[in-house]
């Protein structure tokens, strides 16, 4: 897998979809392709109370990419460095074969250049020294992105705290 | 030079890459903004990171803002209506030719109605300082805010408790430890920094109580959840300020010197139960008691937020108002957790921006609304619009001729588009000033192209936080059409009309040069980060020197303005009828990823916004033969019958269907949006005229529509 890890801090997401398009507009993408996606579930009854579920789609970067295998004329790539994968457009013939050997439909079809597009960490932003699109717009900060090992995770701290705000009179659940 | 050429700030054409700093112009919350600009194209826009509370985050609308701007789907030259109004047939006209035929028009109405005859809407907030200026100098009282569908029942109810319209009041989310959410859907209906700051919150045990009839997004991220009954919140608020009054759970130091009328509340609240609100609400009598027990310990960190789109029912001013009642009694006031008020620039010894108003003559005219004459419980600062549609419509109290809709869309924002139409046919002028093709724009005789806000500057703005800021909204790029910044056209028609000192400004930086007179911060500055605090950090001010601007020095549980009014301070609960078999109360609302009817016909976001659905009870959905998926027929009484899938779901109260708002638009050119969905407001048919007497906001959730299967010929089992 890559280096990287894109994490999706769920109870923190309100599910408002800018992540989409804070990538599509990144990539200068019309109608069609969404290389990053938030599905909703819900609402589901937990205990009486309704909760929702958000589950990010952007691309796992898998350490043995089956698109990479699919692809015909090595469009398809995972760069060695880091393990980011992702698709060289002068080399994409639109074959539609990494979308087809994909589980989980990453890859995406962009009518408006008849190629395949997909998640690739922002790799031009990354150059830049920058953060993915996603991440650096995300309005309530649930989606962090870093190297695995230095990448902090939200919710050991959040526990944390929530333990300590619970004063006596907010523990007594009601529904 | 030529007096209709755009007036372009310096620069803007250069080539290479440039940041500006700027303020969204995809919804009405008009976030500050980073643009940066690649050789006179927007290459990247994000949040103005020098807004600490905001830093770089954006919503979905926000990105689209890309996706706006290269859209070749709005208005690129003025257009002068030639078939019928609504016939969609147009000539272009060049922008001398526009101003002119309005000029004309504007001495027309003056001579047949006098300059009171002259109206205009927009959609309030931060700029309403030029629209305000543009129509008082033209002699006129009949400037209205878009808040006769929006928060005017919170506005006037704040108004007459405190004495001021709804003053930016923060709530310090930060710190508190239970809020109150109801007409409050704070992840959907979204603000980018409250939500940031709700969410910040909830991750440190903020508890929260959402109430709402359907559950949206924020009932799921809430710790209570409460499906109440539709419209009758007051019932709630009325049983809740009773058990805290019962079991003496209020800020008493706080009261005993702020408040006055607390025996007006008891004797209201005496039999206002836990049980007698479980008969109108639904919600069972313990939970009420087990709420008001969870919350005792926590005053003043108790918030119950008052509501932001508030033109709901005919008793909203009352539900908004019971919720201002208990913040002040649990003294959540000027603390940590609790409401924060907003202040002035004086109050931190520096001086405000220069008014525009101040230019031009105050107008002594009474309004046509009434708004702080016969309606002195209506703020005369914001008006009621469809009291501009009933005047049109009676010629009383006197007639109106000229109507200019700024950025402002009634067609789609009110109720009942066929009667406003009616009422709209009867104007000798009608304008539309708009980056987009509105539903009121197709119907007017002047359809103006706004630059948009990446094409255009506007007037600064100040806003009067914890800590006041200045804040810009600077050009990033040359328009792409011919359209031009409002300040340049309501500058045009004022020298057209012979009025040309109110906006005698050749450049935007001009004019913000007079602004800024006096106030130590120069335009370059502004330009730097687009937003100036104007204090370091915020001052609360201490609670034995707060200052209530009422007459009486007191929060005003017992209303003057209300008295004069011939309304009762605190209005005794209207039940409402419970509705059975077809027939349903229509609720409304809208996604993250929309702002109302501007939104749909975007590219991108017509792309990302969710398939409008019906919600619906299975209870009832059963009955009526309509499972999940089904296509049903929705109609509110009119000639209008919307075609809408069926979502069957639990978590709607059974009496109620809920369907997003900014749909089934009609206007030809925006191709994307034209026929896509049902339009919520053509269902709220006869309702133009239904308001809250005391806040003047539309009733637009006692809409009572009925539903049936669709059935398609033939294949009916």
């Amino acid at each position: 897998m890559s280096k990287y890890i894109l994490r999706h801090d769920e109870p923190n997401c309100i599910g408002c979809q800018a992540c989409e398009a804070h990538c599509k507009a990144n990539k200068d993408l019309g109608p069609g392709p969404t290389p990053c996606k938030i599905v909703t579930l819900g609402p589901f009854d937990v205990g009486g109370r309704p909760r929702i579920r958000f589950v990010f789609m952007p691309c796992f970067h898998c350490e043995e990419p089956w698109c990479v295998k699919a692809c015909p004329t090595g469009a398809m790539q995972r760069r060695e460095e880091d393990g980011i994968v992702f698709v060289q457009s002068s080399l994409c013939i639109g074959c539609k074969s990494c979308m087809a050997a994909c589980p989980w439909g990453t890859p995406q079809w962009d009518p408006a250049t008849r190629k395949v597009v997909k998640c690739d960490f922002c790799m031009d932003r990354l150059h830049a020294g920058l953060q993915p699109a996603c991440v650096t717009k995300c309005v309530t900060g649930c989606l962090s992105f870093g190297v695995a090992t230095e990448a902090p995770d939200p919710r050991r701290e959040r526990y944390a705290r929530q333990l300590l705000a619970e004063s006596p009179g907010a523990a007594k659940e009601v529904l | 030079m030529i007096s209709t050429m755009a007036p372009n700030v310096r620069g803007v054409d250069a080539p290479g890459r440039r940041t500006v700093y700027s303020m969204c112009g995809m919804c009405s919350v008009r976030c500050p903004i980073e643009v940066t600009v690649e050789d006179g194209r927007v290459a990247w826009l994000q949040g103005n990171p020098h807004d600490k509370a905001l830093s770089a985050s954006l919503c979905a609308k926000g990105s689209a803002g890309m996706a706006f701007e290269y859209d070749d789907e709005r208005p690129h030259t003025p257009l002068i209506r030639k078939g019928p109004r609504g016939g969609g047939q147009w000539r272009r006209a060049s922008w001398d030719e526009a101003l002119d035929y309005i000029a004309d028009k504007l001495r027309e109405t003056i001579e047949a109605f006098g300059k009171r005859g002259i109206a205009l809407s927009d959609r309030g907030g931060h700029f309403t300082d030029l629209t305000r200026t543009f129509v008082q100098a033209l002699g006129s009282p009949n400037y209205f805010n878009h808040d006769a569908s929006c928060g005017g029942n919170l506005h006037n109810a704040v108004r007459s408790l405190f004495g001021v319209g709804h003053a930016r009041r923060i709530f310090d989310l930060k710190n508190t430890k239970h809020l109150v959410l109801c007409g409050r859907n704070i992840v959907e209906s979204i603000q980018v920094k409250e939500a940031k700051a709700f969410m910040a919150a909830m991750a440190s045990g903020m508890r929260v109580t959402y109430i709402d009839p359907r559950a949206s997004l924020t009932a799921c991220k809430a710790t209570r959840y409460w499906q109440i009954r539709p419209n009758s919140e007051y019932a709630l608020y009325l049983a809740i300020i009773h058990e805290v009054l019962k079991r003496e759970a209020y800020d008493k130091a706080f009261v005993a010197r702020y408040v006055s009328g607390m025996n007006t509340l008891r004797e209201a609240v005496e039999d206002t139960t836990p049980e007698w609100q479980a008969g109108h609400t639904g919600i069972p009598a313990d939970q009420i008691r087990a709420f008001v027990e969870e919350i005792a310990p926590d005053p003043p960190r108790v918030i119950f937020h008052p509501g932001w789109m508030t033109a709901r029912h005919k008793q909203s001013f009352y539900t908004s108002r019971s919720a201002m009642i208990l913040n002040v009694l649990m003294g959540n006031f000027e603390v940590p957790g609790g409401g924060i008020l907003g202040k002035a620039p004086e109050y931190y010894g520096r001086k405000g921006l220069k008014r525009l108003i101040d230019r031009v003559l105050k107008v002594e005219e009474p309004r046509v609304d009434g708004a702080g004459t016969e309606r002195p419980q209506w703020d005369p600062e914001i008006g009621m619009l469809h009291q501009l549609f009933a005047a049109l419509e009676t010629g009383k109290p006197y007639g109106i001729g000229a109507y200019f809709a700024y950025r402002h869309d009634p067609l789609t924002a009110m109720p009942d588009p066929e009667a406003i139409q009616r009422a709209l046919d009867k104007l000798k002028l009608l304008v539309s000033i708009d980056v987009r093709y509105s539903e009121t724009g197709w119907f007017s005789d002047v359809i103006l192209p706004e630059a948009t806000y990446l094409e255009r500057a506007n007037i600064l703005c100040q806003l009067s936080g914890p800590v006041p800021v200045f804040c810009m909204r600077d050009q990033a790029i040359a328009p792409r059409f011919d359209s031009r910044p409002a300040w340049w056209i309501f500058r045009e028609i004022l020298r057209r009309m012979g009025n040309k000192e109110a906006l005698d400004f050749e450049t935007i930086e001009e004019l913000w040069n007079y602004q800024l007179e006096g106030t130590g911060v120069t335009v370059a500055e502004m330009r730097e980060a687009g937003i100036v605090s104007l204090a370091d950090a915020a001052k609360l001010t201490p609670r034995d020197e707060l200052k209530i601007p009422t007459l009486s020095g007191k929060i005003e549980i017992e209303s003057e303005v209300l008295k004069k009014a011939g309304l009762p301070s605190v209005a005794p609960y209207e039940p409402k009828a419970t509705l059975t078999g077809d027939r349903f109360y229509l609720l409304f609302g809208r996604p993250a990823t929309l702002a109302h009817g501007q939104s749909l016909n975007n590219p991108m976001l017509n792309e990302l916004a969710p398939k409008q659905e019906l919600w619906i009870h299975p209870d009832r959905a059963t009955p009526l033969g309509i499972a999940d998926g089904d296509e049903v027929e929705i109609n509110g009484g009119g000639r209008y019958t919307g075609c809408i899938k069926a979502k069957v779901t639990p978590w709607i109260h059974p009496e109620a269907v809920f369907m997003l708002h900014g749909y089934g638009a009609t206007v030809p050119l925006a191709k994307r949006a034209c026929g896509l969905g049902v339009a919520d407001q053509r269902l709220q048919h006869g309702k133009l005229y239904e308001f809250d007497p005391a806040g003047g906001g539309c009733a637009m959730t006692e809409t009572i529509v009925q539903i049936k299967r669709r059935v398609t010929g033939g294949t009916q089992q």
